[in-house]
């Protein structure tokens, strides 16, 4: 009969099904082999890092206390010489650092873009932050070099190099992230705001102050976590400028160190397992676990933010 | 053709297949988004080699109703039911829906050309599935393109990007491509309604010659253009058909209240 | 006029100020780099091998390894890429495992770079003992090139419109068919301006590659393009410096003479090479896009 016919091509697996079953499976790897890569990152740094504690035996106490940095020495008081805190210390001043300088900078650029000269904003602006967004980091670190540092030299004494320069570099690098985030958390407070405070007398000030900032706050905030991780990690333009003595900062002009400028000076210069590399490994995991804590900051705020929606 | 009234609150035609040709025919219909229930009571069989049209007010289901027909809710919606297609039930598992696809081809509402040339919009499907000789690609594109009515129109341009033809000549290549992979039942879901009146009349005129070769069945929210085109309408609401009926009857003499209310305009 | 309005006008003032001191500083960085590179950058200085301890080196060397290094990590992370993307926009349902790989991604874009470089040094350099090579350069690149690259391409497949996949479905062709030939192709302006502003990112990446693609430039036999001979400029297994890396290394411990020379000279390349990027990016998609919508 003609119907049987029929359902028997109609039952038949075509060759297109056969297809579509192959580029899915196809694309769904290409999506794991990435997931892989992030679960191997994370614990292959994880294994390195903590060996130090576990192989070597150093004390967390030690590590993160400690002020000496000379992996495979020891201090006057026999402990391993495998202390952390200077580095952790000069990660953290130049992040908050060039945060803290760079904030108010990039939220008055964008409010500027925004809510008071939106056409010169988009003309000029949004280019200029895309523009200083691209430029390499190495870039940024040489002009650190032969700008910044001596410009603090002559102007604060001292050899120039130190977390006061690493904190000028670093508030341009992510001046440009936490503009271009808060010009999209701005955009994205709805119109009828502001008409709503203007309507009810308030001055224009008034409005961007009271209301519009108010409202994207949550979107503010993670601009400058956002550029807060970025500040953490940056390893080669702050490793330029800050001098490289893993030694508690006394003050901002003074050489020191952060986290990324140890590694990235260090890790050429020792042998794989010994204590000095796994050490260094370490430092890599504190930067790894920033990392996911800044990631989990932004997802915090976000759904705060959502919420207050 | 058999009437029967089946509910005092429904009016639907059953045609007695041993006299009438049916190509298409749904029974015990049930469609759920999620767990709403979209569509039920919508017996309907399809006369091969007529226009149907699909009418009623913005979700009554009749988009949905069309979009089962060739499986193209799979992702979206749970179709419970028969669909059958020539006496068969697509509706089961183990069918293979590009196969069904193939046959029961389908029509969009807004005009989407590939990015591709005007040639390889039509020919694309066709090499999807193996044939590549030249000589048969090249008759399939004329035939298409003279059955949709813009091969004049398109013939010395069909190198040329599809995305550059206005919109009344996008659509017909989109006809033409469905065409091309011989399909034997044409859905088309509001086909006209981003088109301009000479466009759509253009088009009216185009479905009315392809009717002599496919059953044609058409969503359409503008009742003129079902009373002008049509051989047979549905009317639904609230996701159940209301009324099926010839096409004259439907707009003249309809049998149910709701049904003259819409047609008549006092709908609401 | 009243308080408020002066304070107003006062804060509005301020903010401008703001505002223009930020477009000062990029012209600042943009001047100079530029004033004092360019002077520097001429046909010799572009062709010319590195000279460690005399001064007239060039970065002819660290120029092709940078192109080099790019054109591989963008060949190895395209595919995987696209892939990525096309399951994450065309079949990834709402649920936990796709909250999960979003995640991941979103970490693995937000690692510091040299933690990246790290990895790769890790994996490729020691454990699979590629050592200081192309092709460990070229593998950590891409794992830093992903993340991006596929929030670039998904963003860009969900902005076609589901009418062309409608079409595609409907004429009987699978989901797959239709993502890869008919949704991707309209991608394509957007897809291509993607890749060429994530080429920018990768050309001027130097942390990730110190480690991994190595910070010394051997002398390339460039009549050779066997890429099994060691001194070819295509054999993956050399040692190669970017020329971002060439900035970061003189600048750390470079002793030629005319150190501040040559690395004015390659920051202004470097810049002006991602400056082509950024640009390129844009034109291209758009002519692209021109041509394919073109009568």
């Amino acid at each position: 009969m003609q119907n049987q016919k029929l359902a028997k091509q109609l039952m038949k697996k075509s060759k297109t099904a056969r297809y579509e079953r192959f580029g899915h499976l196809l694309s769904l790897s290409a999506l794991l082999l990435i997931m892989a890569i992030v679960l191997g990152i994370i614990v292959f740094v994880a294994t390195k890092g903590l060996s130090t504690f576990f192989n070597d035996h150093i004390s967390f106490k030690d590590f993160f206390t400690g002020t000496l940095w000379n992996p495979g020495t020891k201090t006057p008081s026999g402990h391993q010489a495998v202390g952390a805190l200077p580095m952790i210390v000069g990660s953290f001043l130049v992040t908050i650092l060039a945060a803290v300088v760079s904030t108010p900078f990039a939220i008055g650029t964008a409010v500027y873009m925004t809510e008071i000269s939106p056409k010169r904003g988009a003309k000029i602006l949004q280019p200029v932050t895309e523009l200083l967004v691209g430029i390499p980091s190495v870039v940024y670190g040489f002009i650190g070099l032969s700008v910044v540092v001596p410009f603090v030299r002559n102007t604060f004494g001292g050899s120039g190099f130190g977390i006061l320069s690493g904190t000028f570099v670093l508030f341009v690098m992510i001046l440009p992230t936490i503009v271009s985030m808060t010009v999209d958390s701005l955009k994205s407070v709805p119109k009828y705001y502001r008409q709503a405070s203007l309507a009810l007398g308030a001055t224009k000030w008034q409005t961007i102050w009271k209301v519009v900032l108010r409202a994207a706050t949550p979107g503010i905030l993670t601009a400058v976590v956002f550029g807060m991780a970025r500040a953490f990690g940056e390893a080669l333009a702050v490793q330029m400028v800050i001098g490289n003595a893993a030694l508690m900062p006394h003050n901002l002009v003074s050489p020191a160190s952060t986290l990324t400028s140890v590694l990235t000076a260090g890790m050429g210069n020792t042998v794989m397992g010994s204590l000095q590399n796994d050490a260094l490994w370490s430092l890599a995991l504190v930067l790894l676990v920033m990392s996911l804590f800044f990631n989990l900051l932004v997802h915090f705020i976000g759904r705060k933010g959502a919420f207050k929606k | 053709m058999q009437k029967l009234d089946q509910q005092s609150d429904r009016f639907i035609y059953e045609f007695n297949p041993e006299e009438t040709p049916i190509t298409m025919q749904t029974k015990d219909l049930e469609i759920y988004y999620g767990k709403s229930l979209a569509m039920h009571n919508a017996d309907i069989q399809f006369e091969k080699n007529t226009i149907t049209a699909l009418i009623g007010p913005s979700g009554s289901g009749k988009s949905t109703f069309l979009r089962s027909l060739n499986r193209m809710n799979d992702d979206v919606a749970t179709v419970n039911g028969q669909i059958l297609y020539q006496g068969v039930n697509i509706n089961q598992p183990g069918i293979d829906v590009y196969e069904v696809r193939r046959r029961i081809g389908m029509v969009f509402q807004r005009p989407n050309p590939f990015a591709k040339s005007i040639y390889d919009n039509i020919t694309f499907a066709l090499q999807r599935r193996g044939v590549h000789s030249k000589k048969v690609l090249d008759e399939v594109v004329e035939k298409t393109l003279k059955q949709a009515a813009v091969w004049d129109q398109v013939k010395d341009s069909l190198n040329k990007s599809a995305l550059s033809l206005s919109g009344g000549q996008a659509q017909r290549v989109c006809i033409a491509r469905a065409l091309a992979v011989k399909p034997d039942v044409l859905l088309l879901d509001e086909p006209a309604s981003a088109l301009d009146p000479v466009s759509t009349a253009q088009l009216e005129q185009t479905l009315r010659q392809l009717k002599k070769d496919y059953t044609i069945i058409i969503v359409t929210h503008n009742m003129q253009q079902a009373a002008r085109l049509s051989d047979y309408t549905v009317f639904f609401n609230m996701g159940e058909a209301i009324e099926y009926n010839k096409t004259r009857k439907v707009f003249t003499r309809p049998k149910m209240k709701l049904t003259d209310d819409y047609v008549s305009g006092n709908f609401g | 006029m009243n308080r408020s309005q002066k304070q107003s006008r006062i804060a509005i003032a301020a903010l401008r100020g703001i505002a223009g001191f930020v477009v000062l500083i990029l012209a600042f960085l943009i001047g100079y780099i530029f004033i004092t590179g360019l002077p520097n950058v001429s046909w010799h200085f572009l062709t010319t091998p590195a000279k460690a301890f005399t001064s007239g080196g060039g970065i002819g060397i660290q120029l092709f390894n940078s192109f080099y290094l790019l054109v591989l990590a963008m060949l190895i992370s395209l595919p995987i890429a696209l892939g990525a993307s096309i399951y994450l926009n065309e079949y990834a349902k709402d649920n936990w495992f796709t909250g999960m790989i979003r995640t991941a991604i979103e970490i693995l874009s937000s690692l510091p770079s040299v933690v990246v470089g790290l990895f790769g040094f890790l994996l490729f350099v020691v454990q699979f003992n590629y050592g200081f090579s192309i092709i460990s350069g070229a593998l950590t690149l891409t794992i830093f090139n992903l993340p991006l690259l596929t929030r670039n391409i998904e963003e860009t497949l969900s902005g076609v419109s589901d009418d062309q996949r409608q079409g595609g479905l409907g004429l009987g062709l699978s989901k797959y068919e239709t993502i890869i030939h008919i949704v991707v192709p309209a991608a394509l302006p957007g897809i291509i301006s993607g890749i060429i502003l994530c080429s920018g990112r990768v050309f001027g990446e130097a942390a990730a590659l110190i480690y991994t693609a190595g910070q010394s430039a051997p002398a390339l036999n460039f009549g050779d393009w066997n890429p099994f001979n060691i001194d070819s400029p295509l054999s993956p297994l050399r040692p190669a410096e970017t020329l971002a890396v060439h900035i970061w290394k003189i600048n750390s411990e470079g002793i030629m003479p005319d150190l501040t020379k040559v690395s004015s000279g390659s920051a202004a390349v470097l810049v002006l090479a991602i400056l082509i990027f950024n640009f390129s990016a844009r034109y291209i998609g758009r002519k692209v896009f021109e041509k394919m919508t073109s009568i």
